[in-house]
């Protein structure tokens, strides 16, 4: 099909397509949630003030990427964006389960015991793939996605620079830091690979052109990005230790992250804001 | 003046919420304007994603387009239609910019490449980059140090593919 489908009214009259769209839509919506979440707690706690500057910045940004893929699935009648961020059972998300991961132990409001160097690999994991995967989306089918993935692709060079960077300098500094650094990689790479699945309708994402490239492909092109910063790759294929988060499994860090982010929420659902 | 000249002219009077005297309009967020009798309908062009301003340019732009004598409702939508760059931008908002102490974002810029712009107090190209993320997602933070004076710069933004359906 190389029909451009231009409206959520069109979209929705067909069954197959709509339930793939709003799977994908989940998917770019939920990881941008939960990454933006663990980058929002560390908030005042980065390394150093021009980092802090950075950092909330670019989760703020981050966080209004998956406000705009909540409103086209509100425009779909998946239900309203707020809700749809806030009030979803951990169970519905479909976010890769490595995202949700917890900062390190402790919580921001007492002892926060963070880990900068889970921090880094993480977002320069995702920021990489989540370039890929809007390069697939650009030309989608769905022309309001199409137009959401463009905008996003031309903020998004900003974050993935900075985590590369980041990444470049501590892979070239101390041999602490470059112990912890590839401590999390090794770690990372039995966690991370349902974020690069597409899911149980990956096939139909690929059929309908909402993706423009299947998941083979776009795991070959993060590997390829991912391998040409590495100072060392870990041995052995990248692993879904907790399971896929696009099946709906996930951890009890997600519902940690959960009761966080939606406490205000639950505390009265009928609130106006 | 006719009605829709109107509208633009209030609309050159709005003002972003954190630029004060630098207007929606020199900031290139509107996309078109469409009358129906007394209803104006706005389509506007949001700068980034994540910023917060963009509802109270809404009811900022509303209220003032409301205000002309004729005009029974106006409405404001976003649009993804079309994505904003920094292009947009007009000279007079570049001018505008400079006043507050903004530089203006540097022109024919390629996404990925490091970016420089002059001072905006003494115009030296003696600055260097302190942080390219900065007070809101719009800006960088700059030294100038010919002047020794601290300031800010919009990020440049542009369409990174050219990529046709």
């Amino acid at each position: 099909m190389s029909k451009l489908i231009e409206t959520a009214e069109l979209a929705k009259q067909d069954a197959t397509y709509l339930q793939a769209l709003k799977e994908l839509l989940f998917q770019l919506a939920d990881d941008d949630l939960l990454i933006a979440f663990r980058g929002s707690e560390w908030l005042g706690l980065a390394p150093h003030v021009e980092e802090d500057v950075a950092y909330s910045s670019i989760t703020q940004n981050t966080m209004g990427h998956a406000a705009m893929y909540y409103n086209l699935l509100e425009e779909l009648g998946a239900g309203e964006a707020d809700i749809l961020a806030h009030g979803r059972k951990p169970e519905e998300r479909r976010n890769g389960i490595y995202l949700e991961k917890r900062n390190g132990e402790g919580t921001y409001l007492d002892e926060p015991y963070y880990d900068w160097a889970l921090a880094v690999v993480r977002n320069y994991f995702y920021e990489t793939f989540k370039k890929i995967k809007l390069e697939a989306i650009a030309t989608s089918s769905y022309k309001p996605l199409a137009n959401v993935a463009r905008k996003v692709l031309m903020e998004h060079p900003y974050h993935l620079a900075h985590w590369k960077l980041w990444m470049k300098q501590l892979g070239s500094s101390s041999e602490e830091a470059k112990k912890r650094i590839q401590d999390r990689i090794n770690e990372a790479w039995a966690e991370f690979a349902d974020v690069l699945e597409l899911g149980s309708l990956a096939n139909d994402m690929r059929s309908l052109n909402l993706v423009m490239i299947g998941e083979e492909e776009m795991k070959d092109k993060w590997l390829e990005e991912i391998q040409s910063v590495l100072v060392e790759i870990p041995v052995g294929p990248l692993g879904k230790k907790y399971g896929s988060g696009r099946n709906g499994e996930h951890t009890m860090d997600l519902e940690q992250a959960l009761n966080t982010l939606a406490e205000v929420y639950n505390s009265d659902k009928t609130a106006a804001w | 003046m006719n009605k829709h000249d109107e509208v633009y002219a209030v609309l050159k009077t709005v003002d972003d919420p954190e630029l004060p005297s630098v207007s929606v309009y020199d900031l290139g967020m509107v996309h078109d304007v469409v009358l129906n009798e007394q209803e104006v309908n706005i389509k506007m062009v949001p700068t980034f994603a994540g910023c917060p301003a963009l509802e109270f340019i809404e009811i900022k732009v509303k209220k003032a387009v409301e205000e002309l004598s004729w005009v029974g409702s106006c409405h404001v939508q976003f649009t993804m239609e079309h994505q904003w760059s920094t292009d947009a931008i007009t000279n007079k908002g570049k001018i505008e910019l400079k006043k507050h102490g903004i530089a203006p974002p540097p022109e024919n810029y390629h996404p990925g490449d490091k970016w420089m712009v002059n001072c905006p107090y003494c115009n030296s190209d003696y600055t260097s980059m302190e942080n390219v993320f900065g007070p809101t997602a719009c800006r960088s933070i700059l030294y100038c140090s010919a002047c020794k004076n601290p300031f800010e710069a919009m990020k440049p933004v542009v369409q990174p593919l050219n990529l046709n359906h």
